[in-house]
């Protein structure tokens, strides 16, 4: 078998102990086949942020030596399994440590399995993944963004079911025998037993051929030399402010060109013109400035900017005038005031289509993020009726 | 007519504590902003600087701090919005502004502090050590030893001409030592004004200034991916302090008219066959003993390190590498370092490693707490390697002189 490598792609703090537990979870079955491995986090995502991507890597060898070879690189440049629990993440990832807005297979080897749990079809979530001259494989679990990590809320077995995927990607780590022990000895129920097993059996992952998905280019920049830098840990400051969008009219602030922050985001604010009274509230209260003043006095939250906290929807007066809606329905990062100018009809018809399929239910009480807060029913089993996800099976 | 404390200011002969003269390069040198909180010795310094404030006759805003580390906070941040910077502390105060100090050369400051020596606690104590001073040793601060009051005008005003230049950006320790020279009142010849201006340009900060008009962050968060080029440009910098300080040496000599080496004091040396090292203050009992053993037709001679910060390395080389034998006395200690010596001795024993002719070396710490170096106690040092040198023989042994049992 050699060595294999994987990393698990996560929402900062949210979903920390869910990417821990399946990394943990992965070596330890492979540990009772006498395979040694290693488990961490990557050091420069710690202190973690709220919904900031983050990043859980492992190895598993086939003896010390060999987990030691690879693990003299502390950050594995590549691996064979990368996965994903929350499918906003395909469009990109974005560390705070900066490393600059990464394709979420930035490093998924040739031939590796890209992991996502997601309720899109693979179709549709390929759209959103960088495309890249190497062929992989798409895996999709079907669920929500799981927040069972979170030890306030019902696990969903999303845990247990990426480590089937994993395996089913890369089989020759352990048989599944050692993965469903490993699971009740650290995750718990037959419960997540059975989940995994079904997983095992029904994915099927898709080939992604060269070429195909989100052509746009991956943000690049430069890592300057020594004597390039300024001098005394002094960075330009961005400063100034135009109009809207370059204009005479409304009002930008200066923003960094290279730090997008929309990466965090997980749903974002869908703003009705027609209902909006201009009352600013929106505008004052967002915490990252992002509502660029249009020439009319609308507020149109800039899509690259926005770190979709939802503040603004729960400071607007107006009902129904801003509506937080989840992120992996929206192919574009447009201004949401020019479609309107552009054609009010199309923009209404686009709203209502979004809100629609998008609508988040069960928001974090706290953090009023999306995720399966609910859980996808582990409790009553994958009943179809209670479950808001259909079971593999099913599919 | 003059007063009292105008004739007092004029150029000329005063008789002045070390602490003293550097008031006085604080006003000549202008300084803008100065903060204090009181330990001593290096308290001192700031008695005549708030006096010469109080009388009216130095103009600087002068902040007494809560707290050591929010006293150097209070300068570091002035520094980067183009003030003039001067600041002091010494012992366990100085080390309690150790954050301040370590972000203060790494964002590449030119703050000039003068360190009072003092011991380290426990026990709590007074009496001149260097180990304080010498804890900033590899973050970036440039660090000098004054032997005299008059040498503080001279390491001073070159504190603030090499910090202060665009190639340097690193902050300056003027490290003094306490009761010798912090309390102790001697002859000094001021310089006029008209020669400092003449040699100290303004502090220009260029685009590096804090200024809402220059909007600039300092100080970000950054990974893996660029430390250690910011740790490059430091390391630079500090390789630039060295040309920096031999060119402001040369401008020094020219406009007041002295005649020193920039790096070393070297002490009855031209035919010595064996020399006592070290640093501050102990050059005067070194002195005096090498005038004394010269009577019984001793060879020895004394080379002092002005500077331990740019270290110089090539100048050490070439002037050890004539004698015999070379003696170490440190007012520090290292404990486990190689050999258990000091500081001074572990870094000249690496200096000297792979030259032409090494010399054998021999490490002494003697006058810890501030413990007087007696003459007895530097013959007693200057026989031993003197031996050394007949035998030939390398001796590692670090021996503690002055000390009972």
């Amino acid at each position: 078998m050699s060595v294999i490598s994987f990393e698990v792609i996560y929402r900062g703090i949210f979903q920390k102990s869910l990417a821990v537990k399946i990394s943990r979870t992965l070596i330890l079955a492979a540990v009772k086949e006498g395979k040694p491995g290693i488990s961490f986090g990557r050091y420069s995502d710690s202190p973690e942020r709220n919904g900031i991507p983050a990043k859980q890597f492992g190895y598993i060898a086939d003896n010390e030596e060999e987990l030691e070879t690879v693990a003299a690189q502390y950050e594995p440049k590549q691996v064979d399994i990368s996965i994903c629990v929350d499918d906003t993440l395909c469009k990109g990832v974005e560390s705070w440590a900066w490393y600059g807005l990464q394709p979420i297979n930035a490093v998924t080897k040739p031939g590796g399995t890209l992991i996502v749990t997601s309720n899109q079809k693979e179709d549709d979530l390929v759209q959103h993944i960088h495309r890249r001259e190497t062929p992989y494989k798409l895996a999709i679990i079907p669920g929500e963004a799981s927040f069972a990590g979170l030890w306030v809320y019902k696990d969903d077995g999303t845990d247990a079911r990426c480590l089937a995927a994993a395996l089913k990607a890369e089989p020759t780590m352990c048989s599944i025998a050692s993965l469903e022990s490993a699971i009740r000895e650290n995750i718990g129920s037959e419960t997540h037993v059975e989940a995994a097993r079904e997983v095992y059996e029904d994915l099927r992952p898709v080939e992604i051929e060269p070429g195909q998905g989100n052509d746009e280019v991956p943000f690049t920049f430069e890592l300057l030399k020594w004597h390039e830098m300024r001098q005394g840990v002094v960075i330009d400051g961005v400063g100034g402010h135009e109009g809207f969008r370059g204009g005479e009219g409304g009002y930008e602030p200066g923003r960094n060109p290279y730090f997008k922050k929309w990466s965090t985001r997980t749903m974002r604010p869908v703003v009705s013109f027609e209902k909006c009274t201009k009352c600013t509230l929106c505008w004052v209260a967002c915490p990252d400035t992002c509502f660029d003043v249009t020439p009319d006095g609308f507020f149109d939250a800039n899509m690259e900017a926005c770190c979709g906290c939802g503040v603004c929807e729960a400071i607007c007066p107006v009902k129904d005038c801003i509506t937080m809606v989840n992120e992996v329905v929206f192919d574009e990062r447009d201004s949401q005031w020019q479609m309107w100018q552009e054609n009010k009809e199309d923009y209404d018809k686009y709203m209502d289509e979004k809100i629609t399929t998008g609508k988040i239910d069960g928001r974090h009480p706290i953090t009023g993020l999306a995720g399966a807060f609910s859980g996808i029913g582990l409790e009553t089993g994958h009943n179809p009726e209670t479950a808001k996800i259909k079971p593999l099976k099913d599919l | 007519m003059a007063t009292a404390t105008e004739q007092q200011q004029g150029a000329g002969v005063h008789l002045l504590t070390g602490s003293e003269v550097m008031a006085h390069i604080c006003r000549l040198a202008d300084v803008d902003v100065i903060t204090a909180y009181p330990i001593r010795p290096y308290d001192t310094v700031m008695q005549y600087v708030s006096k010469f404030i109080a009388e009216g006759d130095f103009d600087a805003d002068y902040i007494p701090a809560e707290s050591e580390h929010g006293q150097f906070e209070i300068v570091k941040h002035a520094s980067a919005c183009g003030a003039r910077v001067f600041t002091g502390s010494s012992g366990v105060g100085w080390l309690y502004a150790m954050e301040p100090l370590a972000v203060t050369a790494g964002l590449r400051l030119p703050m000039v502090a003068l360190v009072g020596c003092r011991a380290l606690d426990d026990p709590g104590a007074f009496g001149t050590e260097h180990n304080d001073a010498m804890l900033v040793r590899d973050l970036g601060w440039m660090i000098n030893f004054p032997d005299t009051a008059q040498e503080v005008i001279e390491l001073g005003l070159l504190a603030y001409r090499v910090a202060e230049d665009p190639r340097v950006y690193l902050p300056c320790a003027i490290a003094m030592d306490g009761a010798f020279l912090t309390h102790s009142q001697a002859t000094v010849r001021l310089p006029g004004q008209d020669e400092v201006n003449a040699f100290l340009p303004p502090y220009d900060r260029g685009d590096l200034l804090l200024h809402p008009d220059n909007p600039i962050t300092i100080a970000p968060q950054a990974n893996e991916d660029w430390l250690m080029e910011v740790r490059r440009q430091s390391s630079e910098a500090a390789k630039n302090s060295y040309t920096v300080l031999k060119e402001a040496h040369a401008d020094f000599s020219k406009i007041f008219g002295t005649n020193t080496n920039p790096f070393l004091d070297e002490y009855m040396t031209e035919d010595a066959d064996v020399v006592l090292c070290g640093v501050g203050t102990l050059s005067l009992p070194v002195k005096v003993a090498i005038r004394e053993m010269r009577k019984e037709g001793k060879k020895v001679g004394m080379v002092r390190l002005k500077w331990f910060r740019p270290f110089p390395t090539e100048e050490l080389r070439e002037s050890l590498s004539r004698f015999k034998a070379v003696g170490v006395i440190d007012r520090d200690y290292s404990f486990g370092s190689p050999y258990h010596g000091g500081i001074v001795y572990n870094e000249i024993k690496a200096a000297m490693y792979g030259a032409d002719k090494v010399p054998h070396l021999k490490g002494f710490v003697c006058g810890l707490g501030g413990r007087e170096v007696l003459l007895e106690d530097v013959k007693q040092m200057a026989d031993k390697v003197i031996s050394m040198g007949q035998n030939d023989a390398a001796d590692n042994e670090v021996d503690w002189i002055g000390v009972r049992g």
